[in-house]
């Protein structure tokens, strides 16, 4: 099912999954980036403003047009929404007896307005650590409260920005599955398209005009414009051997004096699942919360084994997480770990780039980068 | 159902039935799930391990020394060496933990079946294999001759005094104890584990190799024995990271494409042997 929503008509849209009963959150402006945050009507998205993204780099501008979401992304993808960054996994009690208390979310149905492509991989990739699969024995029971209560809206990306490979990881800039409506932004409408059930019963509710040849050419021209946009490219061939084989390679030291080992990386990425555990326990005793937090395997503390350190240094901290991203997460579920959406390059203080990274290595003649001058390939 | 399902995050309470001091900073807790239902239903395989809760402070993985046919009572022996572990110290028996588990590939008892079994341990690593000794010692007929070859570096270190015993008197059955320094009392050897190697029959290079220990011994040990013919993938050794979930949710224990939690904690030499050579992993 498919049809045209007048771009004055978008608040329709967020009338008809509130009127279903579903939180709506969609992207909106704050602090100079757009993030996700609850949306009442369409003047609360970013209207009219662009990304632009360098490694490094982000800043929003004028798009020169009325559009919703000509701002390709924020540092947020669907991850927080699923995997929270923060909850109680259970409680324990102490009044006599020792008594442990698991504390499920209570998950009220959520509906994401502006998912992109890479955000659906990412999720789709997600899934494979914390959903029972031929990957993993268990489901984390926290996880799928909240994926099974999830509404997404998806926008097929017709901007790129200069830190996107998707095109090149094959995960977009067309949303692929995991979507339950799908928009595709013209220039005063959106081409609209259920991709589930649920999905196709909201469409039903909206005053679609029928889509016509020309807007459907114009929409999938305007995302394979948006792929070909895209100038960044991650060579993935031989990737698990090509890193694995060159875990002794100078560049690991060049990019640890680089690299501050902050985590951003990995807390803008859309699959990095790796979190800490931590007890918070009452002043008086009586009980005692088990809490789980987003960790980062660029912290001391991730590779930490009686009093000593596995990963003591940058080099070993960028290397692991790199392997682990592009090589080792292949063997683990069968996929790479990486979706395209190139937040770690946007968001690094450094600008540091993997793609650069790889390429380093898999091209050992090429000069290395001075400090300061700009990426080979960037904007 | 076992003490993992369906919540394979929360713990079930489980009871300290004895506590053993067995050296400095070691001791054993014996422990028994407080759940009927649970503990009829609870079994492990060895070289499998538990997580185990300290009220208000966390969760630390100790793998399960006791018996695999009585899974009642789940014997662990523990090193105070951080938080958790030296608040366990202070635990007697009545106090209460909780205990997830079994999780993990254990020792590979059906590969190994009409072998005979080198075992080969540092420290505290004799712990995670005493289960399989005991497996195999229990199921005499179905394994060749059984070598044990322990190392401590002092012998003030050695642990499981009259369990050692007590293997040296069971049936083809050999032990080697060495340690790095000897003192006057000390009757067993002086030196590194490796050597113990030259003193053992050639037949016993033919079977299967199981090792736990400090890292670097277990790579001299596993290197030594390529070099005495044994195949890769009849080494095995039992890895340890930091864990805290346990079932491969929370990424600590990745070792390269493993996790030690759920793709181990045993592997097979052939398995890891590149990326032990690696510091940093």
């Amino acid at each position: 099912m498919q049809g045209l929503l007048g771009r004055d008509q978008f608040d329709l849209l967020i009338q008809a999954l509130r009127a279903r009963g579903y939180r709506v959150a969609g992207p909106r402006v704050r602090g100079g980036a757009v993030v996700y945050a609850e949306v009442n009507r369409a003047d609360d998205l970013p209207v009219g403003l662009a990304s632009v993204q360098e490694p490094g780099k982000y800043r929003l501008e004028d798009s020169g047009n009325g559009r919703l979401f000509d701002y390709v992304h924020g540092p947020e993808s669907l991850k927080r929404f699923l995997f929270a960054p923060q909850e109680t996994l259970w409680t324990v009690t102490q009044n006599g007896e020792v008594r442990f208390n698991e504390t499920l979310p209570e998950v009220k149905p959520l509906a994401v307005i502006g998912a992109r492509a890479c955000d659906l991989a990412g999720m789709q990739v997600q899934d494979l650590t914390f959903l029972e699969n031929q990957y993993n024995d268990f489901s984390d029971p926290y996880y799928r409260a909240r994926r099974e209560n999830l509404f997404i809206v998806a926008v097929n990306c017709t901007r790129s920005a200069a830190t996107c490979f998707c095109a090149s990881m094959d995960t977009g800039p067309r949303a692929r599955a995991g979507y339950d409506i799908v928009l595709t932004e013209l220039n005063d409408s959106f081409l609209i398209e259920a991709g589930s059930a649920a999905g196709g019963a909201m469409l039903a509710e909206l005053p679609l005009q029928p889509a016509r040849e020309l807007e459907i050419t114009q929409a999938a021209q305007a995302i394979e414009a948006a792929a070909r946009s895209q100038t960044r490219r991650l060579d993935t061939t031989d990737i698990q051997a090509l890193l694995f084989n060159n875990l002794e390679h100078s560049r690991w030291d060049d990019v640890a004096e680089r690299c501050l080992s902050c985590a951003n990386c990995t807390m803008v990425c859309p699959t990095c699942f790796c979190h800490r555990e931590t007890d918070v326990a009452s002043l008086d005793g009586k009980e005692s919360e088990h809490q789980r937090q987003w960790d980062s395997c660029f912290t001391l503390e991730h590779g930490y084994l009686h009093g000593a350190q596995i990963r003591p240094q940058i080099r070993h901290r960028y290397r692991q997480w790199l392997t682990h991203k592009l090589a080792a997460w292949i063997e683990q579920f069968g996929v790479s770990g990486c979706v395209g959406c190139g937040r770690c390059i946007t968001w690094c203080p450094t600008g540091i780039d993997l793609i650069e990274e790889v390429n380093a290595i898999r091209l050992p003649a090429a000069p290395r980068r001075r400090r300061g001058a700009q990426p080979e390939g960037g904007s | 159902m076992n003490a993992v399902a369906p919540n394979p995050y929360l713990p079930q309470a489980a009871e300290v039935v004895e506590r053993v001091e067995e050296g400095r900073d070691i001791f054993t807790l014996r422990l028994r799930l407080r759940d009927a239902g649970v503990r009829a239903a609870y079994r492990f395989r060895p070289g499998q391990f538990n997580m185990l809760y300290l009220y208000g402070v966390g969760e630390v993985a100790i793998s399960i020394v006791s018996d695999p046919d009585d899974p009642q009572l789940i014997d662990h022996t523990i090193r105070a060496v951080g938080r958790v572990t030296q608040g366990m110290q202070r635990l007697r028996a009545g106090d209460v933990l909780g205990l997830r588990g079994p999780f993990g590939r254990g020792w590979p008892v059906e590969a190994a079946r009409g072998r005979s079994l080198l075992l080969i341990t540092g420290g505290l690593g004799c712990a995670p294999t005493t289960s399989m000794i005991h497996y195999a010692l229990q199921r005499r007929k179905l394994y060749g001759a059984l070598t044990l070859c322990h190392g401590v570096k002092h012998p003030g270190d050695l642990i499981y005094g009259e369990r050692i015993q007590s293997w040296c008197a069971a049936p083809d059955t050999q032990v080697l104890l060495t340690a790095d320094k000897g003192t006057p009392e000390w009757r067993g050897r002086v030196g590194q584990v490796t050597q113990t190697l030259e003193d053992i029959a050639p037949e016993m290079f033919k079977g299967v190799a199981m090792m736990c220990g400090p890292e670097p011994m277990m790579r001299a040990v596993a290197e030594n024995l390529l070099r005495r013919g044994m195949a890769p993938a009849d080494i095995y050794l039992s890895l340890e990271r930091n864990m805290q979930c346990a079932v491969g949710h929370c990424g600590h224990c990745m070792f390269g494409g493993k996790f030690i939690c759920k793709d181990g904690p045993v592997f097979s030499y052939s398995e890891v042997r590149t990326l032990l050579a690696v510091k940093g992993f």
